[in-house]
């Protein structure tokens, strides 16, 4: 039972136990431990290949908070099973990898535990079918994101990193939250299988293309699509197995998949064909336009992963026409294109985990990846330079590597385009031209990649470390990713026919065709897509030898002032300012403007409300009768009302409050509510105690000398606070407005077997409620205690400076 | 200045264990009558505040060696857990139970998990009141 929301929950228990076992384990590394996690449940998953295969699908369903719907729900398909086990697999390997990219003076018990949230986060993105845990998910992974960004947080460009990947993505997701609410709106459903089932009645509905707009603006600024791009070259500051991971083979293809998941849901939108197609083609020619002018060689690698997701997005935009024209021997053309979308996405996290890891290579033995100082590597590092071709030929799309195959199906997907009739062809006719300008200058990037770090001139003098090949256990992950490049492309029709023809069900559910497969083969003629690709070859090394004359034109085509990074950042500045302005008006520092502001609203809103609705009348006669008894205890308490005004002391006024405190417990006791009167008391002593610890260190009591109209307004508002507030508590005994509640709780017996019926609805009714207050009070306490006891000390050295 | 509070130190000696008896008592009475959680939880952090009074901190301190910090985080832990354990029987979060047991000594009696999340809420209540009380006394 729950087998898959299990493997989504084993990460996060693996993350709690992660820190308990570094402080008790000290011989073994931490990341041998971490590396069963996705070990284990790669091979779980490998174990479902065959019977997803077969076309079988796994529901599970855990009840979360079945009165809103939201059900802790997870779904095994062809299409999550191919994330799933890019997820588990790169994992796996690029932990194996860390544990000799990181020194073991790093914190790596933090490191650990962060790259296990992610990865069950990112599991429980693709596995969960209901849309709000969906979303929990995805929130997830940008705040582990975040965490891992930041890791080396004493660097100043690491947090500004970790802190616009944050804001850029997380804004995104509220977006698509917004959306999802709107789905739901319109279905009446949070399940994504249910929605794709009934969504076809909804397409009038007013919120269906905002609701496809925000959820698309959610894949958009995950995948880092135009112009959302920007956060992903300044993520490049965390380590480099987290680029590899998270920034290039994983979480940034959280939006594709997302996209995906959703083609059956607006596919037959032309809005969303051409917002994904257009959006993915610009992603794809900027992203490889800037690749080129980088001298960081993960920077270099950023712009290439956006100009691929780009691609891949393009892909997944030309499918969804298949959907529009229903399924035919025409349109069975643009369903390919969602299968090389898929394909080239696996071949993506190959090449481009194992490009990552040489760069990480390249920077963690010689010091430097700045390719304005590397050279000559190919004789000191052969491994790594062998690795090198392989990944960015494959990048590059020349045989015999997997990108060739999926790059030759990308122009297939691009040309058929052409033969769209709903919209003049001229346009048309452009997406391949961009595509072929864009894959020519991702040939140059990938040659600049190769030819500048490994051949050419060897300059020690500008290395911090003389080049050597790197230890065995860095070498692995690289050498294991970059077979893996050469398989796929001798075995292509495998992982096709076994993993990636699932897939295609999960995307294209409507057509019910018997065979969205496709046979994938390296020779498929001298056709148009091949002359494209030798086209790519000859202009790709004629740019590339020329290309110290023409670089000159990213200076006046791309101005630093107009870009939107300064767009982001000059935004950033003035919300700062703005923020600061405004709290800085009404934030005096003095508490008694504060209650003022309490009180005001107080009396807006609930005397407001009272007005409105006419529930100030009450009636006197209904009420019982007071006793002599019950006057004394008031006229006391007014009189210690009026005399804490007129104290002189702190102390005294303590006093007088607990007289009022310790009078409402008798009141409680007297009209039979015997644990409010407890409660009262206990927390009266307690109070009275903190009070009296807490004015100890506080200066004599002066009289404040405000103005007089101050002070009459101060009046006017505490004695309207006070009728207001007596009013409410003689009138509430009306019921107006609402039927009483208690109805409800009557039968506590029977349902929590408890008599105190208060307490029931405390633990058992309304259980959530108490959970999270527990929890806030716990934090006011910590709160409390680091704000007095945790203050900098003089002479420490601030940690942000380093 | 030191004063000499021989007399309310020999009161309170004796009525500690009155207050956490009626504490306990409290906290196991909540299913049916007033008391509960919060409340017991309360009553034991008024004992352990009487005592900080009456004696000093370090006395206290030496004869109860908690981090009341961390008791509180156990407590909300605790807390938290009970929500996933209805998970395991397949039933919503934070569903609660309860059955009858014959119990030797005690007879028919009543067994719920509401008082594992109770147990939580009180930890929860007295390791801040101490927290903050003892963090703002302490400030010199």
């Amino acid at each position: 039972m729950y087998t898959v929301n299990l493997a989504i929950m084993i990460p996060f228990l693996a993350a709690i136990i992660v820190p308990i076992i570094y402080k008790r384990i000290q011989k073994i590394h931490i990341g041998w431990f971490v590396f069963l996690v996705p070990t284990a449940l790669f091979l779980f998953l490998v174990s479902f290949i065959p019977h997803i295969a077969n076309g079988e699908t796994y529901l599970y369903t855990l009840e979360w908070i079945p009165s809103y719907n939201i059900n802790f729900t997870t779904y095994l398909d062809g299409l999550s099973l191919i994330f799933a086990l890019l997820i588990t697999g790169i994992g796996a390997l690029v932990t194996i990898y860390s544990i000799y990219y990181l020194s073991s003076e790093e914190n790596l018990s933090h490191f650990y535990t962060y790259l296990l949230l992610f990865m069950g986060a990112m599991l429980g993105v693709v596995f969960s079918d209901n849309i709000m845990v969906l979303y929990v998910f995805w929130e997830l992974t940008s705040i582990s994101s975040f965490l891992l960004i930041a890791f080396w947080y004493h660097r100043k460009s690491s947090r500004d990193g970790a802190q616009k990947s944050l804001l850029i993505t997380v804004s995104g997701g509220f977006g698509m939250l917004v959306g999802f609410i709107m789905l739901y709106v319109m279905t009446g459903s949070m399940s994504v299988r249910e929605i794709i089932t009934t969504i076809s009645s909804f397409h009038d509905h007013a919120l269906f293309i905002p609701a496809m707009l925000l959820i698309l603006l959610g894949a958009f600024t995950k995948s880092a699509q135009y112009p959302f791009h920007i956060w992903l070259p300044t993520a490049m500051e965390a380590p480099t197995p987290v680029s590899a991971y998270l920034h290039s083979a994983t979480m940034v293809k959280a939006g594709i998949y997302l996209v995906a998941r959703f083609t059956p849901v607006f596919g037959g939108e032309l809005t969303w064909f051409w917002v994904v197609t257009i959006v993915g083609i610009v992603t794809l020619f900027w992203g490889s336009f800037n690749a080129i002018r980088q001298t960081d060689l993960k920077a270099l690698l950023a712009y290439s992963t956006i100009s691929q997701l780009g691609m891949i997005m393009s892909m997944i935009g030309i499918s969804s026409v298949a959907l529009r024209q229903g399924y035919s021997v025409n349109t069975v053309i643009y369903t390919q294109a969602a299968f090389a979308a898929i394909f080239h996405l696996i071949n993506h996290s190959t090449f481009k985990g194992a490009l990552f890891m040489v760069v990480g290579i390249i920077d963690h033995e010689l010091g430097t990846r700045d390719i304005r100082r590397l050279g000559g590597l190919a004789t000191l590092m052969p491994i790594t330079f062998t690795i090198a071709i392989i990944g960015s030929f494959s990048m590059a799309g020349l045989p015999p590597f997997n990108g060739f195959l999926s790059k030759e199906m990308f122009f297939t997907a691009v040309l058929s385009v052409r033969e769209l009739q709903f919209t003049s062809e001229v346009w048309m006719s452009l997406i391949p031209v961009i595509a072929w300008v864009a894959s020519t200058l991702t040939f140059v990037y990938c040659m600049i990649f190769v030819i500048k770090t490994f051949l050419g001139e060897y300059k020690e003098e500008k290395l911090e470390h003389p080049g050597h090949e790197a230890p065995f256990g860095m070498l692995f992950s690289p050498v294991v990713l970059g077979f893996l490049v050469i398989v796929i492309f001798f075995f292509p029709n495998v992982l096709g026919d076994y993993v990636i023809k699932p897939a295609m069900y999960s995307i294209f559910p409507q057509l019910g065709a018997e065979d969205l497969g496709q046979h994938i083969s390296a020779w498929h003629g001298f056709n148009t897509e091949l002359k494209m690709t030798i086209g790519v070859i000859v202009l790709g090394t004629l740019l590339f030898i020329s290309l110290r004359h023409w670089k000159g034109i990213y200076n006046w085509i791309l101005p630093e002032k107009l870009s939107f990074n300064s767009l982001y950042g000059n935004s950033l500045e003035k919300v700062e300012d703005l923020s600061k302005f405004v709290t800085n008006s009404y934030m005096t520092g003095h508490l008694r403007d504060y209650m003022v502001y309490i009180y005001i609203f107080f009396i807006i809103a609930v005397g407001g409300t009272l007005l409105n609705t006419k529930a100030f009348l009450f009636d006197l006669e209904q009420y019982s009768s007071i006793s002599e008894f019950e006057w004394l205890i008031t006229i006391g308490m007014i009189i210690a009302a009026i005399a804490m005004l007129l104290a002189k002391s702190r102390l005294t006024a303590i006093l007088l409050n607990s007289v009022l405190g310790y009078g409402i417990a008798i009141f409680f006791v007297i009209f039979r509510a015997p644990d409010l009167a407890l409660t009262q008391t206990v927390i009266e002593t307690v109070t009275t105690v903190l009070f009296l610890a807490a004015y100890y260190f506080l200066p004599e009591w002066k009289k404040e000398d405000s103005k007089r109209r101050s002070k009459v307004v101060n009046a006017i508002i505490s004695v309207t606070v006070g009728v207001l507030f007596t009013t409410i508590a003689l009138a509430v005994q009306s019921g107006k407005l609402f039927e009483s509640v208690s109805s409800f709780y009557e039968n506590a017996y029977e349902l929590a077997g408890a008599n105190n019926i208060v307490n029931a609805i405390l633990g058992d009714f309304r259980a959530f409620d108490t959970m999270l207050e527990v929890v806030v009070l716990l934090i006011a306490g910590l709160g409390v205690y680091t704000f007095i006891k945790l203050k900098a000390r003089k002479g420490d050295n601030p940690l942000e400076d380093k | 200045m030191k004063t000499n509070n021989v007399i309310l130190r020999a009161v309170v000696k004796l009525v500690v264990y009155i207050i956490l008896t009626l504490a306990v008592y409290l906290f196991l009475a909540g299913h049916h009558s007033p008391g509960g959680g919060f409340i017991g939880g309360l009553v034991l952090a008024a004992a352990l505040v009487l005592l900080f009074v009456s004696f000093d901190i370090e006395t206290v301190r030496s004869a109860i060696p908690f981090d009341f910090k961390k008791v509180a985080a156990l407590g909300a832990f605790t807390s938290v857990m009970t929500g996933f354990g209805s998970l395991l029987f397949g039933q919503p979060f934070l569903s609660q139970t309860f059955a009858y047991f014959d119990l030797p000594f005690f007879g028919k009696t009543e067994l719920t998990t509401v008082t594992i999340f109770e147990a939580g809420v009180a930890l929860v209540v007295v390791g801040v009141v101490v927290t903050i009380i003892l963090s703002i006394v302490e400030d010199v």
